[in-house]
């Protein structure tokens, strides 16, 4: 635990917490993604093998909590970058975070479906 | 609270001017100032470019990634598709291998560089910062060669 810490919770915060986990998350994420890309350079069927497992329920579920995160580590990014650079933006951070869930919601249901479709296509029929 | 104006009253000690233009008030140097005496400073703007780096490469990771997510998720049947033709059909195409490379570089430096400072808060003692940056940069300079290299040298005949 970090010593002395001066925060005392409330939106600021958990939005900090939470940009932290997603940006940790997708790190690891994409350090396994370049090596699997790397099977291309072996054969054909060892990336196909491989791209197989994205096609499983439980690993397509997770890329629609990849696709979570990364959508929030955007928008909350670009949250952050406003209330640095632009002169009114920590008045209305609090605004814009709430702006951000709006549209991170928004953005998730509308990717419900395409995302999970092979899923959905393969567990009950077309 | 009152912030009313004292008009007309003058102490007699303002009748006399302690300082003049023969008589300067002395200069007090601001504390802190730097002075020929200040030792140059040892350390450079690293942790500035650090900062401005995270919030450029931010605003083109956005494009990068979230269109990557789109073609690669979204659009034409989600995840089915993605298979070695699929990949060798995209880098047929110089603007893919571009977007791809801009991708690999910026998201590995962003993300690395984040969890520098990750690990400077989290890790206390000095022995398991030292390892874990290590360990950190290792994986990212093997990690964006690797995927460099992967780009450059795709070979869509390799069977
Ligand atoms: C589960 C979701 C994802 C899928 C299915 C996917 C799929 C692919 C595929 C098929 C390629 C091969 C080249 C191409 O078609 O462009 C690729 C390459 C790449 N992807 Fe993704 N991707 C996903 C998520 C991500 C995310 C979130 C990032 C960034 C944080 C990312 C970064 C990259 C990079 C840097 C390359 C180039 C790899 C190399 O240089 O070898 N991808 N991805
Ligand atoms: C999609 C567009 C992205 C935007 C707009 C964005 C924006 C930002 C910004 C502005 C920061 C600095 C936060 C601060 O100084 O408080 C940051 C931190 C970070 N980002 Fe991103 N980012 C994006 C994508 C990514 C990706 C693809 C990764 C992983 C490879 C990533 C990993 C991180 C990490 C680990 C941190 C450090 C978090 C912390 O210190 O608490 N980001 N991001």
């Amino acid at each position: 635990m970090p010593a002395g810490t001066l925060y005392r919770g409330r939106e600021g915060m958990w939005s900090w917490v939470a940009h932290r986990v997603t940006g940790v998350l997708i790190f690891f994420f994409l350090f396994v993604h370049v090596l699997d890309t790397a099977l291309v350079r072996v054969s054909p069927e060892a990336y196909d093998d491989t791209v197989a497992i994205y096609k499983t329920p439980l690993v397509n579920l997770m890329e629609y909590g990849l696709v979570a995160a990364i959508l929030f580590h955007a928008l909350n990014g670009l949250r952050v970058i406003a209330v640095d650079f632009w002169s009114k933006g920590a008045k209305y951070q609090k605004q814009m975070l709430w702006t951000v869930m709006g549209v991170w919601i928004v953005l998730m249901a509308g990717a419900f479906y395409p995302v999970l479709q092979h899923t959905l296509r393969t567990l009950f029929g077309s | 609270m009152s912030t009313t104006e004292t008009t007309g009253t003058s102490e007699p000690t303002d009748d006399v001017a302690l300082f003049d233009v023969d008589h300067p008030a002395p200069v007090i140097e601001p504390p802190r100032a730097r002075t020929a005496k200040t030792p140059k400073s040892t350390r450079g703007n690293f942790e500035m470019y650090g900062w401005l780096f995270m919030r450029l490469s931010g605003i083109v990771l956005v494009v990068l990634v979230l269109g990557h997510l789109l073609i690669q998720l979204v659009l034409d049947g989600g995840v089915s598709k993605v298979g070695f033709a699929f990949v060798a059909g995209r880098w047929a195409s110089p603007f893919w291998q571009v977007w791809d490379l801009a991708m690999l570089w910026l998201a590995m430096l962003h993300g690395a560089n984040g969890l520098r400072t990750v690990i400077n808060d989290y890790a206390e003692r000095d022995n398991t910062r030292f390892w874990l940056k290590w360990l950190l940069y290792a994986a990212t300079v093997f990690t964006v060669l690797l995927g460099t290299l992967v780009i450059f040298t795709f070979d869509p005949n390799i069977r």
